[in-house]
């Protein structure tokens, strides 16, 4: 499916500066790759299901939901958002910044569990 | 439009660590994608930072409760044949938008070559597959609603917190579903009366491909922390 014959539609642009053919190309891959990442994700969804389906538990439930989610994420953002092809520069501004959401994390879940245990210690008797 | 020819006649970049230096420190533009791509992606972080408070205030909902959680297998369980099938709409829900996903990406593939008819076929695809996701998510909110009488306040299986977190976590996604369904129509519109062959260059579809992959993606999380934890 990925040959170049379709390509190039009569519909060509009408004197403007900015129909450079090479901007275009620069963003083509075969369909087969996104076909390949599209089973990839329906693979691993369904693995995500399974692991509900066969009601998996505790640790290994918790650690093959986070590996599969992070699989699918990858996926999605790496080849269906072309991050993969970006510069590394724009990379490190999308990707760095939300590393900053683990200090949150990591302070709501010591702020859950104190809460928890006050709730625990004043109602729960 | 602001679509800086200057922007492609850069000399061949330094790649890696070096390159991040070269980009930041010349004096001109760091990000050498279209404006309407770097902003599109400006926004995603913005909203990836929304949609993460949200599931953050989840956790710590649901960490702090000490009355049981409900357990989220069975409350969306679905009877097919006198069997409960747990998670069934959910999970059909997740390939529904996966495929469309898919459909997108090819959307933004054709685009690059220049296939209007093609680019049009699968950005309506993908808008089409985007309304059935939030159709049936409109039937489990009258299915929870209705039969299992969860309401934002409280609900018959236990933590109260779970009306509260599933309504706001999964209503502002299907509010960027509805969103992305009219913004597709919008632009596939455009690819059919051909303004972006007029414009000369397909960048938009791009850009319209990242905010769908976007919802695509907060689904994945949603999907991992709501329903299956």
């Amino acid at each position: 499916m990925s040959n170049a014959t379709d390509s190039h539609t009569p519909h060509e642009p009408t004197g403007h500066a900015n129909a450079d053919p090479v901007q275009d190309e620069h963003q083509q891959h075969p369909v087969s790759t996104y076909m390949w990442i599209w089973a990839l994700l329906f693979v691993f969804s369904s693995f995500s299901y399974m692991v509900d389906y066969f009601q998996l538990q505790g640790m290994l439930r918790w650690t093959l939901i986070i590996i599969f989610m992070l699989v699918k994420a990858g996926f999605i953002v790496a080849i269906f958002m072309h991050m993969k092809w970006e510069r590394l520069a724009l990379k490190f501004a999308i990707l760095i910044p939300p590393l900053c959401l683990l200090i949150l994390i990591g302070m709501m879940a010591i702020e859950g569990t104190h809460t928890f245990a006050t709730r625990w210690g004043a109602f729960a008797r | 439009m602001s679509h800086d020819a200057s922007v492609e006649r850069q000399p061949a970049a330094v790649e890696g660590l070096g390159g991040v230096t070269a980009d930041w420190a010349s004096d001109k533009q760091v990000f050498p994608v279209p404006w309407g791509k770097a902003m599109m992606w400006i926004f995603l972080l913005s909203d990836t930072f929304i949609f993460s408070c949200f599931l953050t205030a989840y956790m710590h909902v649901r960490m702090s409760t000490t009355a049981i959680w409900p357990n989220p297998s069975h409350v969306f369980s679905l009877q097919v044949g006198g069997h409960t099938v747990p998670l069934l709409l959910i999970a059909i829900m997740t390939m529904v938008l996966i495929t469309s996903s898919g459909t997108m990406a090819m959307a933004v593939n054709y685009g690059y070559r220049r296939n209007r008819a093609k680019t049009t076929a699968l950005m309506l695809a993908t808008a089409a597959l985007g309304a059935t996701f939030v159709s049936m998510q409109a039937f489990e909110w009258t299915k929870l609603i209705v039969e299992e009488g969860v309401r934002p306040w409280g609900n018959p299986m236990g933590a109260p917190q779970f009306g509260s977190a599933f309504f706001m976590i999964t209503g502002f996604h299907g509010l960027h579903v509805s969103a992305g369904v009219i913004y597709l129509c919008v632009v596939a519109r455009r690819v059919w009366t051909g303004f972006y062959d007029r414009k000369g260059t397909y960048e938009t579809v791009e850009v319209t491909g990242l905010y769908w992959h976007f919802v695509d993606l907060v689904w994945v999380f949603i999907f991992a922390f709501f329903y299956l934890w």
